[in-house]
């Protein structure tokens, strides 16, 4: 656009200014993008969960736990096309500080419901003919620094051995990517090797994962498995993965609330800072304005001219700021906790509204002064 | 005989807090193409308000004013903007030339109302700035020059556009001897040769000597007629 | 003019003109209000839940679990264990002269909050006998005490206020029996108000569960934990971790204390960015703007030090505007205000707890504030003092 360089020119006018106007925006949209973007992460997280993956678990409340024998009547279930379990096992590794996920499970079913995980099939195969063998997931074993074959013991406050021991020994035979998932179960221990030493808990699961033909299903599925054990002594419930994330979401409480409480609140002291900046800077140019009304710049084209640098101003401010954001959501250590994350895209689009509010509320008022402007007074310095 | 400008029983009054102030009491004038015209009178008189009617910067409250065959009177704000455009070249005391612009793209500003492409306005620009002798000062920028270089650049911007009026106010008032005298050269040299019509707002008698034809306005009424043939 | 006379005079004139930039001073204000009013805010969630976590637990109690239970829920003590607990050295006697202990046992509930009808995991807590004797805290202000042997529970008063079904008669079911609510009681507002307690043999049978996870002791005096625990520590034939009650609670809440903490000065410090580069246009623009004066004032002869305080001190008292206005906002909006969460992690569990604006915090918000006026007030005053004055009165 050929008034392209008079705005741009217009913007710089009192060059400190500018910047710091800009690095107050771009400070404002940093948050926002970060604060946003880990608040619909959450929401994209659960809504993007596998339909194909249903949690069974104890009505009462999960950690009263199911036998390991409804395994084969779930497995029954038209629809149904494998069942693993989860028994938590937790445990440390030398220290009560180092906490390990660890959980007892039926491993090849295992893998087979959650695709995402990529494990060799001669670690599989080692798995299944060692008793004492575990899978550790990639970043846990660097973490440690265990290479296969390496002994493992881990320290239990919870599953004493029927020998009266608080140690267990297994051995390292296969690791497995889990980079799809943060924060995932990823130390495999084998019930039947479970089953065997547990003084007490033997033959229990904490949930059963039940991976499915059709999605579709999922509901039908659900409602099926639960039936089968209605009015026993252990009854069941049933949920999707989403349904699952969700309810625990909600468990977070209030934190959500107070997330866009404090949002809000930024983003309201930065846009009453802006705007007044703006205003500040157009009234200082009302010679200027009044020159170029003379040269015979319409009232309706100095209108548009200062809005369009009150865009530009906000607009390229926020795309910075966005983009600081993106960049720290790319950086490793978020993905570390959160696995596979990006800046959604929705935040992206929140922040360029943002900025087009931002940029008429405080461009509004002075680009309308200017508009009004007359030119004689102007110019007298009236 | 073209008259360029013509001013018919104009009156213009404004209101000051809540008094009525009466500033040009029915003023007759015609202007013809290709004159000189030096305004003179005391603080108060009315020429710069009767300036910025004839420039279309301001409307009587009685009166008509016709400007280059057209009714300027009867415009409405938007209107009189483009036709202010088109026009009229306006030169300020002050220069009012866009501190953060070049010297080039300050000439430049008028140009971007027109249909012009680039290239186009780029060598209208040159040659406005070659006609008033800063050609070699284009990528200057205002806080770089000194008062009558700036001055000059202003008048390079009120003729860019090729209006049929230019309109000075004051333009050597924020200027020293020498300077001054340059840019009423220039001034008279633009009538001369380039048969400029040039309406001019001044209080040095001195600077009104350049002109062809000089008025003096006295408590918002023409009182007194000099007309002066070129030298 | 000595150098504090000259501050003076120049800064009563700064003052005296004030009201002609309300408008760019109110932005100063306003942005440091905000920052301070959010970070305040954020660390009030911290301070409530710690304050909540310490309160339930005092310096003369001790808490012990199995080795290297990173929690109650994470622990299993048998019996013999949890007899040797009790009798260990260290340990108050009643009248009758049986140590007061409690050996406890921790089950989760699901149960619906009434607001939004979530689902949340609540601690249901089964005590010894001893219980009313150990925590003299506990007071019973609705129905009356549970029963032993019998399926019956008290409520605590933020759970009874929270969840639906637990008013005094009403009925749940766990795997193993069903529990009647009989009475609802507070402990003064800490972390066991969110609970459920029972009898701990009767929650034992009803669930079948193993044993006890935990127990809890009144010891002679705060002085007698070390007898208390070196005694436990070495006897070979337990497995055990000793921790003073209130270290105990407090541990809990560290973790997501931290978070909380992360977070508050994160974001506190991104809005103090903001405000400060806000801060600085102002201070210039006030500066520009009487350039004239500053001008005038240098030419006269005031010192270049004390335009540079005046200009700190006008940043200073503007800060300080902003910050206790930022707190008051912080104060009047969430001092007492409840919150909900599970977030707190395992050890926590469900806790229901005030925001808590304490003095402290309202210290630190002002101390932010005036770091953050000082900040945005420094390059603008030294541009004050450093303006060449034949310049300045010549420019303008």
């Amino acid at each position: 656009m050929k008034y392209f360089g008079l705005i741009w020119a217009g913007l710089w006018r009192k060059r400190t200014r500018t910047f710091f106007t800009m690095a107050s925006i771009v400070v404002a949209f940093l948050l926002f993008g970060l604060l946003q973007g880990l608040n619909q992460g959450f929401n994209t997280v659960v809504t993007n969960l596998n339909v194909d993956r249903l949690y069974v678990s104890a009505k009462t409340n999960m950690t009263d736990g199911l036998p390991i024998a409804y395994s084969a009547r779930i497995k029954a279930v038209p629809g149904v096309r494998a069942v693993s379990h989860w028994t938590y096992f937790g445990g440390y590794f030398r220290d009560a500080k180092n906490p390990i996920p660890a959980f007892a499970t039926d491993p090849e079913p295992l893998f087979q419901i959650y695709r995402e995980l990529k494990v060799k099939p001669e670690y599989m195969e080692a798995m299944k003919k060692t008793r004492t063998g575990v899978l550790v997931s990639e970043q846990l074993a660097k973490q440690y620094g265990w290479k296969i074959g390496d002994r493992i013991p881990l320290g239990t406050s919870i599953w004493t051995t029927k020998q009266g021991s608080s140690t267990w020994m297994f051995d390292l035979v296969g690791t497995f990517d889990a980079s799809a998932f943060g924060g995932f179960p990823s130390f495999y221990i084998n019930q039947a090797y479970f089953d065997e030493n547990a003084a007490f808990g033997a033959h229990t699961a904490h949930y059963f994962l039940v991976g499915i033909k059709d999605p579709h299903q999922a509901t039908q599925i659900s409602k099926q498995i639960d039936a089968l054990f209605a009015n026993s002594t252990y009854e069941t419930r049933t949920q999707t993965e989403s349904a699952l994330a969700q309810m625990q979401l909600k468990q977070l409480g209030d934190i959500n609330f107070i997330v866009n409480a404090i949002v809000g609140a930024v983003l309201f002291t930065l846009l009453f800072l802006t705007a007044n900046t703006m205003m500040q800077s157009v009234s200082e140019r009302t010679p200027e304005l009044a020159v170029l009304k003379t040269l015979g710049f319409s009232d309706g084209k100095v209108l548009t001219l200062v809005l369009i640098e009150a865009l530009m101003l906000c607009v390229f401010a926020a795309a910075i700021g966005l983009g600081l954001a993106t960049f720290v959501f790319e950086s490793g250590a978020l993905r570390r906790i959160f696995g596979n994350f990006g800046m959604p895209l929705i935040v992206m689009a929140m922040g360029g509204g943002t900025a087009l509010v931002l940029a008429l509320v405080s461009g509004l008022p002075p680009a309308w002064r200017a508009r009004q402007l007359n030119i004689v007074d102007a110019l007298a310095g009236r | 005989m073209t008259a360029v400008v013509s001013l018919r029983n104009v009156a213009k009054s404004y209101l000051r807090g809540r008094q009525q102030v009466e500033v040009l009491h029915g003023v007759d004038l015609d202007i013809t193409a290709g004159e000189f015209l030096a305004l003179m009178g005391p603080s108060g008189s009315g020429k710069t308000t009767m300036l910025n009617l004839i420039a279309g910067l301001d409307q009587p409250t009685g009166g008509e004013v016709q400007v280059a065959g057209q009714r300027i009177d009867r415009l409405s704000r938007a209107a009189l903007s483009s036709w202010r455009a088109q026009h009229i070249g306006f030169v300020f005391q002050f220069y009012n030339l866009l501190p953060v612009l070049t010297a080039e793209a300050n000439v430049e500003v008028p140009l971007l109302l027109t249909n012009l492409s680039g290239k186009e306005r780029s060598k209208r620009v040159q040659t406005a700035l070659q006609l008033v002798g800063l050609a070699d000062r284009g990528k200057h920028k205002p806080n770089e020059l000194s008062g009558g270089q700036q001055q000059r650049v202003a008048i390079a911007r009120a003729l860019v556009a090729d209006p049929t009026l230019l309109v000075c106010d004051e333009p050597t008032g924020d200027l020293d001897r020498r300077s001054a005298e340059e840019i009423m050269n220039l001034l008279q040299a633009l009538n001369r040769t380039q048969g400029k019509t040039i309406v001019m707002v001044t209080h040095d008698p001195k600077a009104a000597e350049y002109a062809s034809r000089e008025l003096h306005l006295d408590k918002g009424r023409l009182v007194d007629e000099v007309a002066r043939k070129a030298a | 003019m000595t150098l504090f006379k000259q501050i003076g005079a120049v800064a009563v004139m700064n003052f005296k003109s004030l009201p002609h930039r309300v408008g760019t001073s109110v932005v100063i204000v306003i942005g440091i209000a905000g920052v301070v009013a959010v970070l305040i805010s954020v660390l009030a969630m911290s301070t409530g839940m710690i304050e909540t976590m310490e309160h339930s637990g005092r310096d003369d109690r001790a808490i012990v679990m199995r080795n290297g239970s990173a929690s109650e829920t994470g622990s299993a003590l048998g019996r013999d264990a949890a007899r040797l607990v009790a009798d260990a050295p260290g340990v108050r006697r009643d009248a009758a002269g049986k140590p007061i202990a409690s050996a406890e046992v921790l089950r989760l509930l699901n149960l619906f909050r009434k607001e939004d009808n979530a689902e949340v995991n609540v601690a249901m807590r089964g005590v010894g006998p001893q219980v009313q004797e150990l925590r003299p805290e506990l007071k019973i202000i609705e129905g009356r005490m549970f029963r032993p042997a019998v399926t019956e529970v008290i409520v605590g008063k933020a759970a009874h206020a929270e969840f639906k079904g637990l008013n005094v008669g009403d009925t749940f079911k766990t795997r193993g029996a069903t529990w009647t609510v009989v009475g609802v009681f507070t402990t003064g507002g800490d972390s066991h108000d969110s609970t459920v307690l029972t009898d701990a043999e009767t929650l034992i049978n009803a669930e079948q569960r193993g044993g006890f996870q935990s127990v809890t002791v009144q010891l002679e005096s705060a002085a007698a934990f070390q007898k208390f625990k070196d005694a436990l520590t070495s006897n070979p034939a337990l497995a055990i971790d000793v921790n003073r009650e209130r270290d105990y609670y407090r541990r809990q809440s560290e973790t997501i204390s931290k978070v909380i903490y992360v977070i508050a000065y994160v974001v506190g410090g991104i809005m103090a960015v903001g405000a400060i580069f806000s801060a600085l246009n102002t201070m210039y623009s006030a500066v520009s703007a009487r350039l004239r004066e500053i001008a005038t004032l240098r030419a006269i002869g005031f010192g270049a030090t004390a335009m540079v305080m005046s200009v700190l001190a006008e940043a200073l008292l503007l800060a300080l505007i902003g910050g206790a206005v930022g707190a008051a906002i912080a104060w009047l909006f969430f001092n007492g205000h409840q919150v909900s969460t599970s977030a707190g992690g395992q050890g926590v569990g469900h806790l229901i707890f005030e925001l808590s604006v304490s003095p402290g915090l309202i210290a630190i918000g002002i101390i932010w504030a005036c770091s953050i006026g000082l900040l945005g007030g420094l390059f603008p005053a030294i541009r004050a003092a450093r303006l060449p004055v034949a310049t300045a009165l010549r420019a303008i």
